[in-house]
């Protein structure tokens, strides 16, 4: 789980420095390596990590627009992912899918752009799952910011009324873009929701990575052995603007100071030195962690740029003839002609 | 007035997005009714600086920024026009369209005709399109066909700050529902950096450009590019190029699709014979379709050459190249032009 978390870091901060490039002195999002928005995660690794480290393979996790340190922690392939985020041919989708949509089936892992729209196919996975009599499960996550979208809330609905195994885990991150929490709802506890469906809610405090991971043991617990769905609330915090760029000019700077005060990486660290693992051995994770992930960009920096026309590729597994107008014909109307 | 005209009459320039919001801040101060609700509108003064430095002046209550809720906040839009105020609710992009489409196209459209005209949504419905930036295909789409293919919703597309002010003030003054598209490449924000074009002379007063006025950008008489929004810069570049090579290409700025100012065009056409449609939307079933069939049903003889330049009909890719293969550039519109004669 230390080495998920710290893993997710090195990464993004890699990421952060690899993404400015080209983009200073004045930001141009379409500059640089690194093309379109990039949302980073940075302060959020242990609801990330302490959420898949009870998950197989073949369990199902839908990812939002923060996505890096869930897909690091479900086991997604580091040099595919990272080729994708630089838009490379050998990317996890081939360049077409970009940061906020990666794909590795070989983990079931998928992602959506679209705020909660990534939950409702949770539920479908968890389905799936009953259906065939498979223990797999599935695990929604999403921010607090998308618990007020209809998808969240009817899906909390279908998956506890066919007590379908699925986890649906909010990090709440007291933000969604420029608008706290308290502007947008009433209910404090997004875990609260769950009442309303007569399902569990719990809600942990991220700073406590260890106490994620248990609360996350039960829920998944509880889909694996067919006790239906949780709702999963941990209690994060935004250390970093919305998107790269955003000056963030609407965030009280108290506010920001105190996110950047808590962090789950050197409280577990703490934890597990107090639990006789040595600072050696942390290190040691750390210095590995780091490697991999050099390695990754490296690699991914290297790798070809797609081809323009694979641009027409991949619209149908199965494509029809005469639908996909690779090269637009030249249609001459009226006249003479 | 003709642009040139109007350029040298005022001598302040705007970009597209004070423009629009000049237009709406007037709105506001001469009608109580008139209301701003979206995400990250007031204290971020909207992601493409659609609403900046509104919030100071009409606080709160006037500038909502609301719950990530699509579905309740453009059917509360269309909720608050039927008792008659006159909302305008931004989507923050457009793809976004299919979380509260419901409410958009079975609500805000009809509920006009399926009430035998005893009800008017008169609100306004703005939403961001277009790509270029490599945000992939859940953050690019332009969408102007759709739109205009549903009837019931008026849709307007400024290309620059002169006409984002005179069909913002249009549409707030609406009775009618309409969606207002502004392109992000052309808002003048300091992440995005815009073309020359858009940054327009912009008289301190209001006023308004009609619905359904389409706007010569650029006369010729050698071929007739029809386009909207960025697009129509892109067509400009183009027009420029073209001209060096001895081709006299006429430029139309749609300005609205519905209404659709099919006169204008066909008037283009008949002067010129060879008609190019432009537009970054998908291809098929789309504006450059509309258009042509347009033309065809009103001046089929005088048409020598046609052709169609959209996006095909592919989501928009992530990565660079392919984004450029898809959506059209200047090149493309030469292209398409020289394949014309
Ligand atoms: C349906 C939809 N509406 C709006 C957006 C724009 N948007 C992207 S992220 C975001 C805020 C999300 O906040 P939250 O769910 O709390 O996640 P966080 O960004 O804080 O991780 C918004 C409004 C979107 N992508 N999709």
């Amino acid at each position: 789980m230390y080495d998920d978390m710290v893993t997710a870091r090195y990464y993004e901060e890699r990421l952060q420095e690899e993404y400015l490039e080209g983009k200073q002195p004045a930001f141009d999002i379409s500059a640089g390596p690194i093309p379109g928005e990039l949302h980073l995660a940075a302060g959020q690794e242990a609801a990330a990590a302490g959420v898949c480290q009870h998950l197989r393979d073949d369990d199902v996790v839908t990812a939002p627009h923060r996505p890096h340190h869930i897909a690091i922690a479900k086991g997604v392939d580091l040099k595919r992912m990272t080729a994708e985020i630089f838009g490379r041919e050998t990317g996890l989708s081939g360049g077409k899918g970009g940061h906020m949509h990666l794909f590795d089936p070989d983990v079931h892992f998928a992602c959506s752009g679209i705020i909660a729209e990534g939950v409702p196919p949770a539920v479908g996975a968890g389905l799936a799952a009953k259906k065939r009599n498979e223990d797999s499960v599935a695990v929604a996550f999403l921010g607090e910011g998308a618990v007020d979208q209809g998808a969240f809330l009817e899906s909390l609905n279908l998956a506890a009324v066919r007590d379908l195994p699925v986890a649906f885990v909010v990090e709440d991150n007291d933000w969604a873009i420029s608008m706290p929490k308290d502007r947008v709802t009433d209910v404090e506890d997004a875990s609260q929701r769950a009442d309303g469906f007569d399902l569990p809610g719990r809600r942990v405090d991220h700073d406590d990575a260890l106490a994620v991971y248990d609360a996350a043991d039960e829920a998944i617990g509880r889909a694996r052995h067919r006790n239906g769905p949780t709702l999963l609330e941990v209690q994060t915090h935004r250390r970093m603007g919305h998107f790269m760029g955003d000056p963030e000019g609407y965030r009280p700077e108290e506010d920001q100071e105190a996110a950047a005060q808590r962090d789950s990486i050197e409280s577990l660290s703490e934890d597990l030195r107090d639990r006789d693992i040595d600072r050696e051995t942390l290190g040691e994770i750390e210095s590995e962690a780091q490697e991999r992930v050099d390695e990754a960009i490296e690699w991914a920096k290297e790798q070809p740029e797609p081809e323009p026309e694979d641009a027409y590729d991949d619209v149908f597994v199965n494509p029809p003839s005469g639908v996909t107008d690779s090269e637009p014909d030249h249609t001459l109307a009226g006249g003479d002609d | 007035m003709a642009q040139q005209e109007r350029d040298q009459a005022v001598d302040r320039e705007l970009t597209m997005s004070r423009a629009m919001v000049e237009a709406i801040a007037h709105e506001m101060r001469e009608d109580e009714e008139v209301f701003y609700m979206g995400e990250d509108v007031a204290d971020y003064g909207g992601i493409f600086d659609s609403t900046e430095g509104l919030l100071d002046e009409f606080g709160h209550d006037r500038i909502m920024d609301v719950p990530i809720s699509e579905t309740a906040y453009v059917g509360a839009a269309v909720g608050a026009a039927q008792e008659g105020m006159r909302p305008i609710a931004e989507l923050m992009f457009v793809d976004f369209f299919g979380v509260g489409m419901d409410q958009i196209y079975n609500q805000m459209a009809k509920n006009t005709y399926m009430s035998g005209g005893n009800v008017s949504v008169p609100m306004v419905l703005t939403a961001a399109v277009g790509g270029t930036y490599n945000d992939a295909a859940q953050h690019s789409q332009t969408l102007y066909g759709t739109f205009a293919h549903l009837p019931g919703m008026k849709v307007v597309v400024p290309s620059t700050a002169y006409e984002a002010k005179g069909l913002m003030h249009n549409a707030i003054r609406d009775d009618d529902p309409v969606v207002y598209l502004f392109h992000k490449r052309l808002m003048g924000i300091g992440w995005l950096p815009a073309p020359d074009g858009p940054k327009t002379p912009v008289p301190e007063e209001d006023y308004t450009i009609p619905f359904g006025s389409a706007d010569v950008k650029r006369e010729g008489s050698d071929v007739t590019i029809v386009t909207l929004g960025l697009h129509v810069h892109r067509a400009l570049d183009a027009a420029e190029d073209l001209d060096d090579d001895g081709v006299d290409a006429e430029v139309i700025d749609l300005r609205t699709l519905v209404p659709l100012d099919t006169e204008t065009v066909v008037e283009s056409v008949r002067k010129t014979g060879r008609l190019v449609v432009v537009d970054e939307d998908y291809r098929s079933f789309g504006v450059t379709g509309e258009v042509v069939s347009r033309v065809a049903d009103e001046a089929l003889d005088d048409l020598e050459a046609v052709e169609r330049v959209a996006v095909p009909d592919v989501p928009i890719p992530y990565s660079r190249p392919m984004e450029n293969e898809v959506i059209p550039d200047g090149e493309d519109i030469k292209a398409a032009v020289e394949a014309t004669e």
